[in-house]
C-alpha cells in the first residue's frame, strides 16, 4: 500500500542537518506538521465521512511512531519470552495491528473507555501500564498490572476494562460502560474492540440492538485481521463487510494500517457518539503477523507469502516511518534514535520479567471479593484453610 | 397436612393475595416479636427495588418487561411511572447481551439490579454472569470490583413443565466470586436483596413464583429503609432439639408444615432457613447438628452435586460429624426434567409427607 498522506505538506524536504539543528535545539525552519491526505473510507449509513485530509504534528508523530515501535518491540519480547517458556499459557500478540489501537488512543480524551479481547497487551500499554508492567504480568510475576493473576488477556487500566478471553463478551459489557458513562451525564465514549471471528457471535448483534435502541455512546471497533484462529473470514462470515454488519447502526471502513486515517476515524466517532447519534461500528483493515496464538505457526491456513506481502507493502510502522521522513517530519536519524530507546526500554523491562518474583501464595486467596464474607476460604482439603485478604483499590466500592 | 392440602392451599393464596397467614405465627417462630404485619413477598420486594432506587442515584433496574409492563411477575409494579426512563428499563429478549451490559455499567461504576424473568433464561447469560461478573474482581488483582445484583424466579413454579422449572442454587454456588441469596419469605426478600444491591460484589438473588404470591409474617423492625440482612447467615425459623432441617427458598413450603405435623407427634426438629448459598453458614449448620445429632437438607434441585450434597460434604469433613447419629440424607428434587402432568410435577419435589417420613425413619419413630 503506498504512503498516503505525502501530499499537501508545508516543507516537502527536511535534511539531515536541519534535522540536527533541530536535534541541538538551534533554529531553523524544519516542518512543525504536516498536511496528510487520510485513506478513503468506506461508509455505511453515514452522509459524511471523515475530513479528507488532515494535520499531524511532529510532536504526534514522534509519539505515535514511539508507541507504535513500543508495541511491536514489545510483543517481539513477548514471543521469545513464550518461546523460553516464560509465559506460559495464551499468548496472542498484536504485531500488524499496532495503527489500529495507537490511532484510536491518539483520539481519546482522558474520560473515554476502551474494552478489548485478548489481544490486549498494546492496550494495556497504551492505556497507562508500563511495559514492565505488561511484561511481567505476561512472565505471572508481582509487578504485572494484575500482580500475575490475570495474565495475558486480563490486563486494566484506568478507563481500560480489559482484556477478556471469551470471544465476544468484551462487546456487551463495552456497551454497558458506554451507557454508565451517558448514565453519569459525561460525553465519554467507550471504544469496544473485536475481532472478524468474534463479529459473528449472537451477542454481538444483541448489542448492536441495544446499543442503537437507546443511542449509547459505543464505537463498535472489528479489527479485521482476516482470520479467527485458522479460519479466515470468508469461510466464517456471511457478509464480510463488517462495517455493514450492525444493520441499522452506521458504520464506516478504514484502513487499519494507517494510523493517522485511524485517528480521523476515532475522533470522527467520538463527535458523532458524544453529539448524542448513537452508537458506530468501525471496521478497520488490518493483519496479524503471528499466528493467532503462540501455539499456532500461523502458515497452515495462509501462506508465508501473503504475511511477506503484508510486512513490506503495508506495515503500519515502515508506512509511518516513510511518511513522517519523507515529509520532513522526523528525521532518518530520531527514528533510529527512537528506535534505541524503545529497544532499550523493553531489553530493560524484559529482564524486569524474567528476575522479578511471583506473588507470594499468601495470595491466592486475595481480592476473591471487594467484601469477602466467608471465614475462611476452602483449601485444596479441609486441613489448611486460606484466609481472604484484600489488596487492590478496588474502583467501585463506595 | 397432606399434599393435596397444601396444594389447595398454596394455589388460594397466589390466587387471592389473602392477608391470611400461610404459616401461623405459632408454627413459623419462637422470638417473641411483638409487632409483625402480612406482607405478600412481591409486595415486599417491590418495596424494597423502590427504596433502593431511591436510596442511590447509581441504582437502576434493566430487563425484559420491569417497565412499561410493570414487570413480568409485577415485581416492578409501579417503578416505571414512579421513576421514568433512566431508573426503569425494558430490554428487548436478549439475555446475554442485557447481562452483559449491565455488568460492563456495573464495572464502570453503576449499580445495576438485572432482572432475568426467570432464571431459566439466565443459561443464556451465564457466561458474563460467571466469567465477566464474578471472576474480573480476582482476575484485575482486586482494581475493579462489579457490584451488581442478578434477579429473579428460580426453581419451579406449577405447570410450566422442564425448561421452567428448575433449581440454579447449585449452579451459582459453585462459583467463587458470586454471592448467592434465596430468600424464602418477606422478610427475607426484603433484608437480603438489599445488601445484595449495597454489597460491591455480584450477587445472586434466586426468587420463585409461587413465593412471589405468597404472604408472610413480617416483622416491624423489617421495615425500616435500612433493613438488612448479612448475606451468608442463615435463620433457625423453628428451634428444636431432636433433628436438623436445614432447607431454603421454596422447598422450606414442605418443610415448615413437616415441622408443625412432626411437632404435634412429639418430635421437635430445627429448621434452618439458609437464606445464603454463598457463602453457606454452615457455623450454624453445626452448631445446630452438634445439638440434635441429626440432620437432613431439603431443595428443589437435582440431588447431583446439589445444596445438599455441598453440606452433606461439609458435615463429613468437619467436627460436625462425629455428633451424628445417623447418616446425612438429602432430600432433593426427583432425577428427572420436570413433568407437565399435575400427578407427576407434584411427585417430583420434596413434599411435607416425605419430610415427615424421612426424619421419623431417622430418628427410628
Ligand atoms: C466463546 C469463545 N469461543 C471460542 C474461543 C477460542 N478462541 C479464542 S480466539 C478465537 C478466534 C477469534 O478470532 P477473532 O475474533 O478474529 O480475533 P483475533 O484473534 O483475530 O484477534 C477463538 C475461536 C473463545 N476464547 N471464546
Ligand atoms: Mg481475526
Amino acid at each position: 500500500m503506498l504512503p498516503s498522506c505525502a501530499r499537501n505538506i508545508n516543507k516537502p524536504t527536511i535534511s539531515c542537518k536541519k534535522v540536527l539543528q533541530l536535534i541541538n535545539g538551534t533554529k531553523n525552519n524544519y516542518a512543525t506538521e504536516v498536511k496528510c491526505e487520510t485513506k478513503p473510507y468506506k461508509l455505511h449509513k453515514l452522509d459524511t465521512p471523515p475530513s479528507a485530509s488532515t494535520t499531524l504534528s511532529r510532536e504526534d508523530a514522534l509519539k505515535y511512531y514511539r508507541e507504535m515501535q513500543v508495541v511491536r518491540r514489545m510483543e517481539a519480547s513477548a514471543n521469545n519470552l513464550y518461546k523460553t517458556k516464560l509465559i506460559r499459557g495464551f499468548c496472542h500478540l498484536y504485531s500488524g495491528q499496532e495503527a489500529v489501537a495507537v490511532g484510536i488512543k491518539a483520539a481519546l480524551r482522558s474520560h473515554d473507555a476502551v474494552i478489548t479481547a485478548y489481544r490486549d497487551h498494546g492496550w494495556a500499554y497504551l492505556m497507562g501500564a508500563s511495559v514492565v508492567e505488561v511484561l511481567t504480568e505476561l512472565t505471572g510475576r508481582k509487578s504485572g498490572c494484575a500482580r500475575g493473576k490475570g495474565g495475558s488477556m486480563h490486563m486494566y487500566t484506568d478507563n481500560f476494562y480489559g482484556g477478556n478471553g471469551i470471544v465476544g463478551a468484551q462487546v456487551p459489557l463495552g456497551a454497558g460502560i458506554a451507557f454508565a458513562l451517558k448514565y453519569k451525564g459525561t460525553d465519554g465514549v467507550c471504544f469496544a474492540l473485536y475481532g472478524d471471528g468474534a463479529a459473528n457471535q449472537g451477542q454481538v448483534f444483541e448489542t448492536y440492538n441495544m446499543a442503537k435502541l437507546w443511542n449509547l455512546p459505543c464505537i463498535f471497533v472489528c479489527e479485521n485481521n482476516g482470520y479467527g484462529m485458522g479460519t479466515s473470514a470468508q469461510r466464517a462470515a456471511a457478509n464480510t463487510a463488517f462495517y455493514t454488519r450492525g444493520d441499522y447502526v452506521p458504520g464506516l471502513w478504514v484502513d487499519g494500517m494507517d494510523v493517522v486515517t485511524v485517528r480521523e476515524a476515532a475522533r470522527y466517532a467520538i463527535d458523532y457518539c458524544k453529539s448524542g447519534k448513537g452508537p458506530l461500528v468501525i471496521e478497520a483493515a488490518t493483519y496479524r503477523y503471528f499466528g493467532h496464538s503462540m501455539s499456532d505457526p500461523g502458515t497452515s491456513y495462509r501462506t508465508r507469502e501473503e504475511i511477506q506481502e503484508v510486512r513490506q507493502k503495508r506495515d503500519p510502522i515502515t508506512h509511518f516511518q516513510e511518511l513522517t521522513t519523507n515529509a520532513g517530519l522526523l528525521s532518518e536519524n530520531e527514528i533510529k534514535e527512537i528506535n534505541a530507546d524503545v529497544k532499550k526500554e523493553v531489553d530493560e523491562a524484559t529482564e524486569i520479567s524474567k528476575t522479578d518474583s511471583s506473588i507470594g501464595l499468601d495470595e491466592l486467596a486475595t481480592d476473591i471479593y471487594a467484601n469477602n464474607l466467608e471465614p475462611q476460604i476452602r483449601n485444596t482439603t479441609p486441613f489448611n484453610p486460606l484466609t481472604h485478604n484484600r489488596l487492590g483499590k478496588a474502583v467501585n466500592l463506595e | 397436612m397432606s399434599q393435596l392440602l397444601v396444594g389447595k392451599f398454596l394455589t388460594r393464596i397466589i390466587a387471592t393475595t389473602i392477608t391470611k397467614p400461610f404459616i401461623s405465627k405459632s408454627t413459623l417462630t419462637t422470638t417473641a416479636s411483638p409487632l409483625r404485619k402480612e406482607i405478600i413477598y412481591r409486595d415486599a420486594l417491590n418495596a424494597a427495588i423502590d427504596e433502593e432506587i431511591e436510596r442511590d442515584e447509581r441504582v437502576f433496574i434493566l430487563g425484559e418487561e420491569v417497565a412499561q409492563y410493570n414487570g413480568a411477575y409485577k415485581v416492578t409494579k409501579g417503578l416505571w411511572k414512579k421513576w421514568g426512563d433512566k431508573r426503569v428499563i425494558d430490554t428487548p429478549i436478549t439475555e446475554m447481551g442485557f447481562a452483559g451490559l449491565a455488568v460492563g455499567a456495573a464495572m464502570a461504576g453503576l449499580r445495576p439490579i438485572c432482572e432475568f424473568m426467570t432464571f431459566n433464561f439466565a443459561m443464556q447469560a451465564i457466561d458474563q454472569v460467571i466469567n465477566s461478573a464474578g471472576k474480573t474482581f480476582y482476575m484485575s488483582a482486586g482494581i475493579v470490583n462489579v457490584p451488581i445484583v442478578f434477579r429473579g424466579n428460580n426453581s419451579a413454579a406449577t405447570g410450566v413443565a422442564a425448561q421452567h422449572s428448575q433449581c440454579y442454587g447449585a449452579w451459582y454456588a459453585h462459583c467463587p466470586g458470586l454471592k448467592v441469596v434465596a430468600p424464602w419469605s418477606s422478610e427475607d426478600v426484603r433484608g437480603l436483596f438489599k445488601s445484595a444491591v449495597r454489597d460491591p460484589d455480584p450477587v445472586i438473588c434466586l426468587e420463585n413464583e409461587i413465593l412471589l404470591g405468597q404472604s408472610f409474617e413480617t416483622p416491624d423492625q423489617a421495615l425500616v429503609k435500612d433493613f438488612l440482612i448479612p448475606i451468608g447467615k442463615g435463620k433457625i425459623e423453628k428451634p428444636g432439639k431432636h433433628l436438623t432441617i436445614v432447607s431454603f427458598g421454596r422447598a422450606l413450603n414442605a418443610v415448615i408444615p413437616a415441622a408443625k405435623e412432626l411437632q404435634s407427634g412429639g418430635i421437635d426438629v430445627e429448621v434452618i432457613n439458609l437464606r445464603s448459598l454463598r457463602p453457606l453458614d454452615f457455623d450454624m449448620i453445626s452448631t445446630s447438628v452438634k445439638k440434635t445429632n441429626h440432620l437432613i437438607t431439603v431443595e428443589y434441585g437435582w440431588p447431583s452435586c446439589g445444596i445438599g450434597s455441598e453440606i452433606a460434604a461439609r458435615v463429613m469433613e468437619s467436627e460436625a460429624f462425629f455428633h451424628l447419629d445417623q447418616p446425612v440424607i438429602r432430600l432433593t428434587g426427583v432425577d428427572v426434567p420436570t413433568p407437565y402432568a399435575k400427578e407427576l410435577e407434584d411427585a417430583s419435589f420434596p413434599r411435607p409427607q416425605d419430610v415427615v417420613q424421612v426424619v421419623k425413619k431417622l430418628l427410628s419413630k
